[in-house]
This record gives C-alpha cells, sequence and structure tokens, in this order.
C-alpha cells in the first residue's frame, strides 16, 4: 500500500486549457468527473501504462479530459468515441485505449456506436458516467433520466407516456455474447467508491490481457443540474439513482475467456487484389499527350439510361487518368435499378488538386439519352463540349456557344456485335477529340475496370474505332 | 534510512479547493472542517484540524480536485515528497 495519496503522474501538473487558473479542473464542486479521473489516473499510474495509454473524450462535461490526463488524447464528435476508440486498438493493438463517456453522449446520441462497439467485443475499456441528465449544455433530460425527475426539457418532470423509460445500459448490453466485463458502480459513500476504483482498474486490466471489451457505469451526482448541495447530490444518488439502475457485475467473463492474442490486423495488399480479381502488377503510365489548354481542369458529367454502361465509362476514364498521373475523382448517382432507370456520374480530372468531386458547372457532358442532353446541355461552361449520342438523339443541342460532337456511338457498337460497348466507343471518341488521355493509357487500364478479360479486345476494338469516328472527321 | 512520519496527516490546498464539502462530509474522525475564509475562487476551502488523521484516504477518493488532497499515512517517509 502506497504510504501516501498524492496527484497522479498521469495528470499534468498545469492544465493549459485558458488563462487564468491552471490548476484545478472546470468540473463545478462535487462533480463526479473529477473523482472517476483521479481513479483512472491512479491505475494508469500503478499498472505503469501511461505512456501507451490513449483516452477519448466524447463531448459533455469531460468534453475537456484532454486538458487533465497526460496520456495520448483524442477527442471525438458526440456519441462517436467508441467507433474511434475502435480504431486506434486495431491500429496501435498494443495501447490501452479508454472511452470516457456520459450519459447523453453514449446512452443518447452515440446509442448504436457502443452497442455496436461492444458487440464486436473491441477490445477496449468503456467508462460511462450517468448522472441522469445532459450536464454541459444546461440539465436537459437525458435517456437515463428518470421517471418524475425535473430537467429543463420535463419540467413536469420525465413522464413515460411522453417521454418513455430511463434506459438500462448495462442491462442491455449484458445480452451480448461478446462483452467480457461490464459492472455498475456508484459514486457515494467510501465503500462504494471504492468499488468503483477495482472496476475501474479490473476494466483495464482486461485490455491488458487482450480479453476484450469491458464497460463500467459509474452513477454520478451533477449538483448544479439537479439543484442540490454536493453532499445532497450524493445522498440522491444512494437514495433514487441506484434504485433505478441497480448496482452490481451484469456480465463477467473475465476467468473464463483465454486472452486473444494481440495482432494487427492489416490486409495485405496482394491478398485483397487477389481477392477483387485486381492485375497485380499496377503500372505506372505517363502520358506522353500534349494536354489541351481548354481541358486542363476538365470537369465531366456523364449521363444515360441504367445499363449502358454509363457509370463504367466515368470510372473507366477517372482509372486511365490516375494511372496517366493526373488528380481524379468520380461520383455516381443512380437510381435503385440494375437496368432502365436514369445515371449519370461526376468526373474530375485535373492536374490540380480537387476540392469537391461534385461537378455543377461541367466542362464535358456526355450525353446517351435524350433526356439526359436535354437536361444537363444548360449547365455546360461556355466554351465546353457535348458529346452526344446520334443514334438515339435525333436532336440537334441548342446552345450554340459550345462544342458539339456527335457520334453514332450505339450504331457503331452494334455493328461490332454488341450495343453494351457503345460506352467505350464514347471513351475513344472522347480521348481522340480532347487530347486528355492516349489510347495506350486507357488500354492499360481497362483490366482494372473491366472485370471478365475475354471482353477486354472487345473493348478495345470499340475503343480504336470511336476514336477513328473523330480522328476521319477532323 | 530516514524515519517514517509518526502520524498520518492530510494537506489541503486550499487555492484549488471549491469547497465542495465532501471531504468533511465523509471524514470519520470528523478532523475537516469549512474554512471562514474565502480562497481565490471565493469558495470556503476545506481545513484540517491539525489533529486526529488515521490517513484513511476516504476524503482523497471524494475529492473531485486532482491535486487538492493529498493524505500522507502513518511511516511515509518526508524525504520523498520534495
Amino acid at each position: 500500500m502506497a504510504k501516501a495519496l498524492i496527484k497522479a503522474d498521469s495528470f499534468y501538473e498545469i492544465y493549459e486549457r485558458k488563462d487564468g487558473i491552471k490548476d484545478v479542473t472546470h468540473y463545478c464542486p462535487g462533480c463526479g468527473h473529477g473523482v472517476l479521473h483521479k481513479l483512472i489516473a491512479e491505475a494508469l499510474d500503478d499498472f505503469g501504462i501511461r505512456e501507451k495509454s490513449i483516452l477519448i473524450s466524447p463531448v459533455g462535461c469531460s468534453v475537456f479530459a484532454y486538458y487533465y490526463f497526460r496520456l495520448g488524447n483524442i477527442q471525438a464528435a458526440h456519441g462517436r468515441a467508441p467507433a474511434v476508440a475502435t480504431g486506434i486498438k486495431r491500429v496501435h493493438p498494443e495501447s490501452v485505449v479508454i472511452s470516457y463517456q456520459g450519459d447523453g453522449d453514449l446512452a443518447a446520441i452515440g446509442g448504436n456506436n457502443i452497442l455496436q462497439a461492444a458487440n464486436r467485443g473491441e477490445n477496449i475499456t468503456v467508462f460511462f458516467v450517468n448522472n441522469a441528465i445532459y450536464g454541459m449544455t444546461g440539465g436537459q433530460m437525458a435517456p437515463t433520466t428518470l421517471i418524475g425527475q425535473k430537467t429543463t426539457t420535463t419540467p413536469y418532470g420525465r413522464n413515460v407516456v411522453n417521454e418513455g423509460y430511463p434506459v438500462r445500459v448495462c442491462e442491455l448490453l449484458a445480452t451480448l455474447d461478446a462483452p467480457v466485463y461490464i459492472e455498475r458502480v456508484a459514486l457515494t459513500d467510501a465503500k462504494n467508491t471504492s468499488k468503483v476504483r477495482r472496476a475501474v482498474r479490473k476494466a483495464l486490466q482486461n485490455q491488458i490481457d487482450n480479453k476484450g471489451f469491458s464497460l463500467v457505469e459509474v452513477l454520478s451526482a451533477c449538483p448544479s443540474n439537479w439543484k442540490m448541495t454536493p453532499v445532497q447530490a450524493k445522498q440522491w444518488v444512494e437514495d433514487n439513482l441506484i434504485k433505478q439502475f441497480p448496482l452490481g457485475v451484469y456480465k463477467d467473463l473475465t476467468d473464463q475467456i483465454k486472452p486473444k492474442k494481440a495482432e494487427k490486423q492489416v490486409f495485405s495488399v496482394d491478398g485483397l487484389k487477389e481477392k477483387l480479381n485486381i492485375p497485380m502488377e499496377e503500372e505506372k503510365y505517363s502520358t506522353s499527350v500534349k494536354e489541351a489548354k481548354e481541358f486542363r481542369n476538365m470537369k465531366l458529367k456523364i449521363a444515360g439510361f441504367g445499363g449502358q454502361g454509363i457509370l463504367l465509362l466515368g470510372l473507366g476514364m477517372a482509372q486511365a487518368a490516375m494511372q496517366a498521373g493526373y488528380n481524379v475523382s468520380w461520383l455516381p448517382s443512380y437510381g435503385p435499378e440494375m437496368r432502365g432507370g436514369t445515371a449519370n456520374c461526376h468526373v474530375n480530372i485535373s492536374k490540380e488538386r480537387i476540392g469537391s468531386p461534385l461537378v455543377s458547372k461541367p466542362t464535358v457532358v456526355i450525353a446517351m439519352n435524350l433526356p439526359s442532353m436535354e437536361k444537363f446541355q444548360s449547365e455546360i461552361e461556355p466554351g465546353g463540349l457535348l458529346l452526344y449520342d446520334t443514334s438515339l438523339i435525333t436532336q440537334k443541342p441548342v446552345r450554340d456557344d459550345i462544342k458539339v460532337l456527335g457520334i453514332p456511338a450505339t450504331q457503331i457498337a452494334d455493328n461490332l456485335g454488341n450495343t453494351r460497348i457503345a460506352n467505350m466507343v464514347i471513351m475513344g471518341a472522347f480521348i481522340a477529340y480532347t487530347s486528355v488521355l492516349d489510347k495506350q493509357a486507357v488500354i492499360n487500364a481497362l483490366p482494372f475496370f473491366i472485370k471478365r478479360k475475354n471482353l477486354i479486345p472487345l473493348n478495345e476494338k470499340a475503343i480504336v474505332e470511336g476514336m477513328n469516328y473523330v480522328l476521319s472527321s477532323n | 534510512m530516514a524515519e517514517g512520519l509518526k502520524k498520518a496527516r492530510v494537506v489541503i490546498r486550499e487555492d484549488e479547493c471549491k469547497g465542495c464539502g465532501l471531504c468533511i462530509a465523509i471524514c470519520p474522525e470528523g478532523v475537516l472542517f469549512e474554512q471562514k475564509h474565502l480562497n481565490r475562487m471565493g469558495y470556503h476551502p476545506a481545513g484540517y484540524r491539525g489533529e486526529g488523521c488515521t490517513g484513511c484516504g476516504f476524503c482523497f477518493y471524494q475529492c473531485p480536485e486532482p491535486g487538492a488532497i493529498t493524505v500522507y499515512k502513518k511511516g511515509y517517509v518526508e524525504e520523498e515528497v520534495a
């Protein structure tokens, strides 16, 4: 037993939060957070794991935990601490990852986050501080607010008809198979506080031993929002909170679980390529084509019927351009139908960095049916290009301040024996007209977006036909 | 080797105390009390009567401020403080 109880080394000596007083926390007098902070910090000291511990602060009163704990710290979006903890733990399995959350954060907006993290059995430690109210925002009702409890949003008291029943998180999570240890404790008298201390240490030890998911729910007083003195608030936890949220161990497999070996979950690039049928050798190809100045930052909208290969055409362009050294983006937009609906995609091909994948003012529109031409030709930047399939669109474009290129793509594809390669005829026409890519760049990219290898020669032929059509008509 | 403390002792950093009174309420020996004066934050800080601390540590684990209370138990070697 230590011969002295002193401020833990896992706390900063000075809290660099703001100007003024830097050696006290921002918590209200009598707040439970400070006590739980102390118990966690003490355990980190005693276990010698401060250097490898990472604490995720939530949104709520404890949002500033990172000003106090001298560890790795990250502050997560509201309710998302378990997801952030999952990511960190998987990348750094040797670290000790702590998700520290309040009841508004964990049980309301983050309800599904904690449920899924627990269900996956992530090897993390969650400290869930339950004070039955939203503290930071000024005392609104939380999922854990007691029946009849007055808050700013339940001024007549929580009424089950309107607001439902208090959520018991430990009981809910204990029904899942994966969690290893779930206990509810309370920061009240000395006896209960020593139980909190034990639970904190056990939940951390489980993670160190690679046993899996541990959660400790800590019933805690909020004197400010309950409008009580700190001493009254502690009594209120004893008299009311514990009745609704009984203390105890709800799940404990600590002694039955064999430690899982901590292993980095890394997917090998080659293994993934094999699974996804992507060629192993990624040929880097640098385009020798002189870029046409007006197409330097190309913003495309490609549109047509679903089933015409609209999305694939955009994907192929982006893939080829990426391999040729451009920055690219590809954003598909389509209905739920596999065939017959309308589809379009936004593609950026640029030598500069791309801010948004969204294309609202295209420099190039490729229309493979009439509705698409009617809908999108008005959006084209003056001086831009409208490329359309004259086999299906017999109307002439109305714009006279843009370049227009018509090609009977579907007819050419039909002559080659398959109307479904009209998209590659368009591809050929596009690269021949704009010179943004040369033929070889597209040929190199074909295996990356055409899954069935036996179709590659036909696609090549379609590209050549499309190019020839443009070159011969110039 | 230096001789350890003959009696347990509690030290309260008045400037870090928010006057919540939880330490006073929990102390089994009743040796903590609310002081009359105000500290820099405007709270009446807790104080130690100077006698009677048994080093049980209850107050340490009630106090929400990381550094406001330090408890030195019987046998603690003073030199370690520095």
